[in-house]
């Protein structure tokens, strides 16, 4: 656990390493002494990065070390499972007729638990999506990442989940944008059987049928 | 008075050490259909929806966007409360009394089986310059309490050996229960201190399971299915929180949270008026400074209370007859409303073996836990 406490005094040698390192993209200014300034009847204190990089404003630092386990449960258990076994799973109400996936073992519109686990295809019809070029963490990406909402064939309309759309013909943007739209039929791409582990990315990505 | 508020429905799951077979969406789901059964009640007829619940504990950001499936609450007026269950509690009952809502339904659950590093959240909880870089146990914090509640009560630590012997003996009487035990003082003094002089039997171990109660008003209460308890008053407070600056002996908040609910249940005498104590006893010691608070009495006296044996479960002044947290299991800010639901059915004369003769009315106290100077209090009478 790195916990670093940083005084307001603390020497320049670590300022200036800091300022060669980010002096690149873009030129940054040396962040200077921080003190008040007045300029136009306007009052304020200036404050860089830099400045706090530096360790010229005294801050504390925790890194929290936060772990789960979470208990899968009945419906995610064997939906997983299903995963593992190249299958996808879902569950039915005959109450309000709806079939679901990912499974659940109640429904949430009736409040009472489902009737019947149903095999599903392993296709289905793209609902939304985007073309990010970004990751989750915000680096820059090279190829676009294409999340998109799958509705899986034989659910209820508007039901499916949240998975990727991979393996297009397209390497361009504008050849992507050409080949994909709301409405798509798309297929999943599974991982080979040896490398399943009963998550959702034992399928890779889902590509146009 | 007008638009009183009561428990119309009660429903939880058992406590378990761990729950492996069931996620939480499913515990809490099995929870809410008890307690809508108990009520007679459908989703439909609930106009609102409290849930209790801490992201840090659940490993989820936003945690309540996952609540409302499993409560019958989608497309429904639901909030959370991040805090104790009483807190919760509170906020449904402001609802109701308010007359904001006819029924109003109250959720907590722990899964804290699934939390691998407890102490680290407990770290969190520390005040970040001065406090975490000693790097102290959670149960330390405790510790520290304990000895100066001891110190200035003149009370050996055999009191505190007593609460620990009384409440997993009244366990093995509960169904709900998962620490149920027939231990003597003595097992429990040579049990190996965890930070002395707080030793490990008397730390409440962690348990799974979900609660679920619905409140209504009075008048909608009555046409109903459930036997409605009265909440007649409801209180919380929060202490100073640094560790340099609290009052380590007494439970102020406790206190303080006890004389908000009495001042709207209008009780003057507790010990003359209330039947029964659910207390938080998270650690040992903790029950005799909430009984002090419930009580109103000085630093000591629950201690000399609970060594006269007054507070066993057919005492004078029953005190945790579920087992509290030492013998059902702790469920973080669950714990709350767990003594609830237990007071509630101890109410209704639907306790079973564990069941208090003659209980009227009682008072619940709850503590949010280390390192923490909050608490409620929550005062219920039969009907
Ligand atoms: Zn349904």
């Amino acid at each position: 656990m790195a916990r670093e406490r940083r005084s307001a005094r603390r020497p320049a040698a670590k300022v200036s390493r800091l300022r060669k390192k980010t002096a690149k993209v873009p030129p940054q200014q040396a962040p200077g002494p921080i003190e008040p300034v007045v300029r136009d009847g306007l009052r304020g204190t200036p404050l860089r990065d830099a400045h706090v990089q530096g360790g010229m404003v005294s801050l504390e630092r925790w890194e929290p070390k936060l772990e789960y386990r979470w208990d899968t449960g009945v419906a995610i258990g064997r939906f997983l499972e299903g995963l593992r076994e190249g299958k996808i799973l879902g569950v039915r109400c005959d109450r309000c007729h709806r079939t679901v996936t990912p499974p659940r073992a109640f429904c949430e519109w009736c409040f009472k638990p489902m009737d019947a686990w149903v095999e599903l295809a392993d296709a289905g019809t793209i609902n939304t999506f985007s073309i990010c070029f970004i990751t989750w963490d915000m680096q820059p990406l090279e190829v676009p990442q294409i999340p998109a909402v799958i509705e899986i064939d034989g659910t209820s309309p508007r039901v499916g989940f949240l998975h990727l759309i991979g393996a297009l013909r397209a390497h361009t943007v504008d050849g992507i944008r050409k080949e994909i739209r709301v409405g798509q039929r798309v297929r999943a791409v599974w991982k080979p059987a040896a490398e399943r582990t009963g998550a959702i990315t034992d399928i890779l990505h889902f590509t146009p049928a | 008075m007008e638009n009183q508020v009561a428990i119309v429905g009660v429903g939880l799951t058992p406590l378990r050490p761990v729950s492996p077979d069931l996620s939480f969406r499913e515990m809490i789901f099995e929870a809410a259909t008890r307690a809508y059964a108990d009520a007679g009640v459908t989703p439909r007829e609930i106009d609102t929806f409290v849930t209790v619940a801490e992201d840090f504990h659940e490993g989820t950001s936003i945690t309540d966007e996952y609540t409302p499936d499993q409560l019958g609450a989608v497309r429904r007026p639901v909030h959370t409360v991040a805090g104790d269950g009483l807190q919760g509690l509170a906020a449904a009952y402001m609802l109701v009394r308010s007359g904001a809502a006819d029924v109003a339904v109250v959720e907590a659950h722990s899964k804290a089986s699934n939390i691998v590093h407890h102490e680290e959240i407990l770290a969190l909880a520390l005040d970040p310059t001065y406090e975490r870089p000693w790097r102290v146990n959670p149960h330390a914090v405790a510790a520290l309490e304990m000895r100066r509640y001891l110190h200035e009560a003149n009370a050996s630590p055999e009191v505190s050996a007593q609460v620990v012997v009384k409440n997993r003996g009244n366990a093995l009487r509960n169904p709900f229960a998962a620490y149920g035990a027939s231990l003597s003082p003595e097992e429990v003094l040579r049990d190996a201190p965890v930070a002395e002089p707080l030793r490990g039997l008397e730390v409440s171990g962690y348990a799974d399971g979900a609660v679920v109660l619905v409140l209504a008003s009075m008048e909608r209460g009555r046409s109903l299915a459930g036997r409605p308890v009265l909440i007649r008053g409801i209180g919380w407070a929060s202490d100073e929180p640094s560790l340099s600056g609290r009052p380590w002996a007494q439970a102020v908040y406790a206190h303080l949270a006890c004389e908000m609910a009495y001042r709207l249940a209008a009780i003057h005498a507790p010990a003359n008026e209330i039947d029964f104590f659910e207390v938080d006893d998270t650690y040992a010691y903790k029950e005799l400074q909430h009984l002090e608070a419930a009580l109103r009495l000085e630093v000591g006296e629950g201690a000399r209370l609970t060594v006269s044996g007054r507070t066993a479960r057919d005492g004078e002044l029953p005190v945790n007859p579920s087992g509290g947290s030492l013998g059902m299991g702790y469920g973080y800010d669950a714990s709350a409303l767990v003594r609830t639901a237990m007071a509630a059915l101890q109410l209704r004369g639907e306790a079973g073996a564990m069941q208090v003769t003659g209980a009227r009315s009682a008072a619940v106290v709850s503590w949010r836990g280390v390192p923490t100077t909050s608490g409620g209090a929550v005062v219920l009478s039969a009907q």
